[in-house]
């Protein structure tokens, strides 16, 4: 791992929608933080329009979307939309929350790289970001 | 009770000779609070405490052992489980589903928009009508959530806040339609904003205006329903948001105490108002330091009263609250287990002299209950209150050199809590400056760490996992949203809009005054105005509301 050659993550985490659950996506970014990337939280009833301004304007290299209202099939299809819709195709997009799992192979169907339900360690979600940050930025 | 010197020699002695030449656990034994518990509690623990002044008889002050001389001997605490999903009628359903199986009052849960003041028509509300609550727009769906159902017979809770003076109107004219005048009517309705922008984060204007408000409420309620409780000053939800025992108890009550100030301020004498006051708190998985902390609220909350805000009557010093088990404890993984941890929950509760009960469905980690899982909910009430004993003598665990100290030390965390609000200029400018989200989100992240370290076991999470079955959960039906839209353009097409413009134009013009909003409220309520409209209204005078969020 070549330090001075890498750039720091830079990662949105988000609240869509009414939701104001925000407990768990503040560790998270909490978290984020202390591995050493660079978060930008949005705070929360964000549109998903907000939502995706803030990923352009950013240059994010993630996003953490935390929907803990149930709304999720409604929400992450419409910022998915918005962010092809604006040509954005290699952010790694990343949910967490009430996620029942029946729901989450027609998520990651619309392109949500991974899932992490109730239960998962900060430094599982660190990791899988790093990987999947590195495996899209070109070498 | 003096203290022998021979006792604090003997248990000394004991910790040195006996105790520390055995082993212990290589175990975390800090409370979930990050508490220290000693390994044994003894006379020692309580050399300078006084029955009299820390304890009392229950029903007299300090109300240490209960606000009651019988407590659960004389009345049983109320089985309320909060409910709502979908529509309307669904929700009336599950109300009546859960009357008949032994629920003794009603608790409603509402949907995202509707708790954060849009209707169900609103850009915002799409995918999450009817989703997390039942969706209700206008008085026209609340007749339709009650049907059937005796208001004068039946106590009702609402769980709303920032628009609560409305879904207070829309209840008061619909029971008012039925034949039942607002003063017969006996619930609660949540109101307790400061909360709100402390921890559970549904906000619809900025915090002064929100605070006229919930004074405005207090007030007409004083004057109006005298069997209602205009505010549930609530822990539930700054401990689900990662608080720790102490904070949920001091947070709680130093907002109760700005609620009394506020109403004081208006005018009201606080022995009109003050017994109309409840509380609402969590009952987390931590069981003793549960125990202590709701008779530490109770103590410190008459002495408080009496001698801090002047309080002459008794029943300005009962503290009364309703309590729910834990959401935060529950796990995705293996959810049965989520039915012991409920159990221990509510016996904590009990144990703690709750007059008022939820118990948690065992998938609410994963989804709104089912009726299956809600019934065993409400079942684990009736085990605890018909078979184990423990409704049967009052207080049960005073005296205990344990539960004792564990009371002695919240009250006094709690103090230094209080004297650090007062410091920052108390409980709003403590908001605005982030003290108490900056706290609670510390104590969460600490014990996400100790989780994750593997410190703290959670059982199925971190230890003891196992492959789960699918558990078959509540799916949020995706017609209802239409269904709802529907409700809300016919009561629209029914109603008169010049009535509709002048009810919302003598709303705005009194909120840019002084006056009692809840008169205004009501008349919007009766011309069919909706919840949306109103709130579009007000935030026109008032403003809305943005966190600036730190972790």
């Amino acid at each position: 791992m070549n330090a001075s050659a890498e750039r720091t993550i830079r990662v949105v985490v988000a609240k869509p929608g009414l939701d104001g659950h925000d407990r768990g996506a503040k560790i998270i970014a909490r978290a984020l933080r202390d591995a050493g990337m660079e978060v930008i939280y949005t705070g929360l009833h964000q549109t998903p329009e907000q939502i995706v301004a803030t990923v352009v304007q950013e240059d994010a290299d993630a996003v953490g979307l935390s929907i803990l209202s149930g709304a999720h099939m409604t929400l992450v299809p419409k910022v998915m939309k918005l962010l092809d819709e604006q040509g954005v195709d290699d952010v790694v997009i990343t949910l967490g929350g009430t996620i029942p799992a029946d729901d989450v192979p027609e998520l990651k169907k619309l392109g949500v790289a991974e899932v992490f339900t109730p239960g998962a360690a900060t430094d599982e979600i660190v990791e899988f970001i790093r990987g999947a940050v590195a495996e899209r930025t070109p070498a | 009770m003096a203290i022998e010197p021979d006792a604090k020699r003997r248990a000394n002695r004991w910790r040195e000779e006996v105790y520390d030449k055995t082993p212990e656990r290589d175990a975390l034994f800090d409370t979930i609070s990050g508490h220290e518990i000693r390994p044994l509690y003894t006379d020692e623990d309580l050399s300078d405490w006084d029955p009299e002044s820390k304890l009392g008889f229950p029903g007299s002050f300090p109300y240490t052992r209960g606000p009651y001389p019988s407590m659960h001997r004389g009345r049983l605490w109320t089985m309320r489980q909060f409910a709502g999903f979908g529509t309307v009628e669904e929700t009336n359903e599950r109300f009546r589903y859960l009357l008949s199986h032994g629920q003794t009052g009603l608790s409603t849960a509402f949907d995202m928009p509707s708790l954060m003041g849009f209707d169900s028509d609103h850009q915002r509300s799409l995918g999450e009508v009817g989703v997390e609550g039942v969706a209700l727009d206008t008085v026209d769906d609340m007749e339709t959530l009650f049907a059937g159902i005796p208001l004068d017979e039946v106590t009702v809770s609402m769980t709303i806040n920032a628009p609560a003076a409305i879904m207070l109107a829309f209840y008061v004219v619909a029971a008012e339609e039925k034949g039942i005048p607002a003063a017969k009517l006996g619930g609660t309705i949540q109101t307790d904003i400061l909360k709100e922008y402390i921890a559970q984060k549904e906000w619809c204007f900025p915090i002064e205006p929100a605070m006229r408000l919930v004074t405005d409420m207090v007030e007409w309620c004083t004057a109006e329903m005298p069997r209602w409780h205009p505010i549930s000053i609530s822990g539930y939800h700054i401990r689900e948001a990662g608080s720790t025992a102490a904070q949920e108890l001091a947070f709680t009550l130093k907002d109760g105490f700005t609620y009394v100030e506020r109403a004081i301020e208006r005018g009201l004498d606080v022995d009109t108002f003050a017994p109309r006051l409840s509380f609402f708190f969590n009952a987390h998985i931590e069981f003793f330091e549960e125990i202590a902390k709701y008779r530490a609220a109770r103590r410190i909350w008459a002495r408080e009263l009496r001698d801090t805000y002047g309080a002459k009557r008794s029943d300005s010093l009962r503290l009364r609250f309703h309590t729910q088990t834990a959401g935060v404890s529950l796990t995705a993984q293996q959810p049965l287990n989520n039915i012991v941890r409920t159990a221990i929950e509510a016996l904590a509760g009990v144990l703690g002299g709750t007059q008022s009960l939820h118990t948690n469905s065992f998938d609410e980690a994963l989804a709104l209950p089912t009726e299956e899982a809600v019934r065993v909910a409400l079942r684990t009430q009736q085990v605890i209150a018909h078979e184990t004993g423990a409704a049967n003598t009052v207080d049960p665990l005073g005296g205990s050199y344990f539960v004792e100290s564990l009371t002695d030390e919240l009250e006094h965390a709690a103090y230094d809590y209080f004297a650090r609000i007062d410091e920052l200029g108390g409980m709003v400018a403590a908001i605005e400056t982030g003290f108490p989200q900056r706290e609670i989100a510390d104590a969460a992240f600490q014990f996400q760490a100790e989780v994750e370290q593997r410190r703290r076991i959670v059982v199925g999470v971190n230890d003891y996992v196992t492959e789960d079955a699918q558990t078959n959960i509540h799916r949020p039906d995706p017609a209802a949203e239409g269904r709802q839209r529907e409700r809300l353009a016919k009561t629209k097409a029914a109603r008169d809009e010049a009535e509709v413009e002048s009810a919302l134009a003598e709303l705005k013009s009194a909120a840019a005054g002084e006056a009692n909003l809840m008169p205004l409220i009501i008349a919007c309520a009766r011309a069919r105005v909706s919840e949306g409209e109103m709130v579009a209204t007000m935030q026109e005078v008032f403003g809305t509301y943005t966190e600036h969020p730190q972790f």
